[in-house]
């Protein structure tokens, strides 16, 4: 029984991925990605940072490497996934979702919070949420921009698989409540299977009232499976 | 076997915005250069050894399928030479 927080060189979240997991009472533990994962893996984290330096593409080739074939057949055994920021762009990198996240609108790296929506609430990660609820997260990233083939859109959202939007402090989508230009304000997405998701917002930044807001904690609780 | 180099060139598709390519846009009107538009591509060059050109080309594009472009967002294009 235990959370898998995937360390790559490069990572730099993993750290406090797993600090808020342990106070919320999740069993957690880094794994070096050569070491594979766990045979009690109970979840799985991709944990925000600059694997491989942001080689290429962000996430490119950590979404290569041998450990990820074991995320996937996790994910498809009905593991929950979640990938934070550079966990999302090697997800998306990899296929896990559909989609890709790439240079932000400014072209700058945006480090600010963020309002989001919440668009599904069938996932593990906002099963505690109702539709419209509005949380704050920080964004740390300067590949963000969530793009995606417009056919490939439209099913997103016929199949509901759309998790959060950037929106204002009232719940409002709007371009100006946008960060980074991503395509209808998307912030994260699910994957073929509800039980992994991605999102450019750090959630583990968001779990202690002293460091502004505990809204992730309801986010990162999904792994506990 | 012969000695070839592949030219891989991975560009954003049409439409897809490019802020880096905007901003370096920008900064040469800064410069007072007149131009219409600027577009960024990579280019690999890849040498490797094949049995002929076409066995070289669908290795090449086999590369920029599983690593090189990002089929969401890029096309690519393969060229071979003859390396000697």
């Amino acid at each position: 029984m235990t959370v898998a927080v995937v360390r790559f060189g490069g990572s730099n979240c993993d750290r406090d991925a797993l600090r808020s997991l342990q106070d919320l009472g999740i069993d957690a533990e880094i794994v070096w990605y050569e070491d594979g994962l766990p045979a009690d893996t109970t979840g799985i984290v991709l944990p925000g940072g600059f694997s491989y330096g942001d080689y290429l593409r962000a996430g490119a080739m950590a979404a290569r490497t041998p450990i990820m074939q074991d995320v996937r057949e996790a994910a498809d055994d009905g593991t929950p996934v979640l990938g934070i920021c550079n966990g999302a762009q090697i997800c998306a990198e990899m296929g896990l979702v559909d989609g890709a996240f790439t240079v932000n609108e400014s072209a700058r790296f945006q480090c600010e919070p963020v309002h989001l929506r919440v668009e599904t609430t069938d996932s593990p990660f906002t099963s505690s949420f109702e539709v419209g609820d509005v949380i704050e997260l920080p964004i740390a990233h300067g590949e963000g921009r969530y793009e995606v083939q417009s056919g490939v859109y439209d099913d997103l959202i016929e199949e509901d698989k759309v998790l959060f939007r950037y929106c204002d402090a009232d719940g409002e989508v709007s371009d100006e409540a946008n960060p980074n230009g991503s395509k209808d304000n998307v912030a994260g997405v699910l994957g073929d299977c509800d039980n992994g998701a991605v999102l450019m917002p750090h959630p583990e930044r968001a779990t202690l009232p002293e460091l502004g807001g505990t809204d992730g904690r309801a986010i990162l609780e999904g792994l506990s499976g | 076997m012969a000695a070839f180099t592949a030219i891989v060139t991975v560009r954003l598709k049409s439409g897809v915005l490019d802020p880096e390519a905007a901003t370096t846009q920008r900064a040469l009107e800064r410069l007072e250069f007149e131009l219409d538009d600027l577009r960024f591509a990579d280019r690999y060059e890849i040498d490797l050894d094949a049995a002929d050109a076409d066995a070289a080309a669908e290795r090449a594009e086999s590369m920029a399928e599983r690593l090189l472009a990002n089929p969401t967002i890029h096309d690519y294009d393969v060229e071979i030479e003859d390396r000697t």
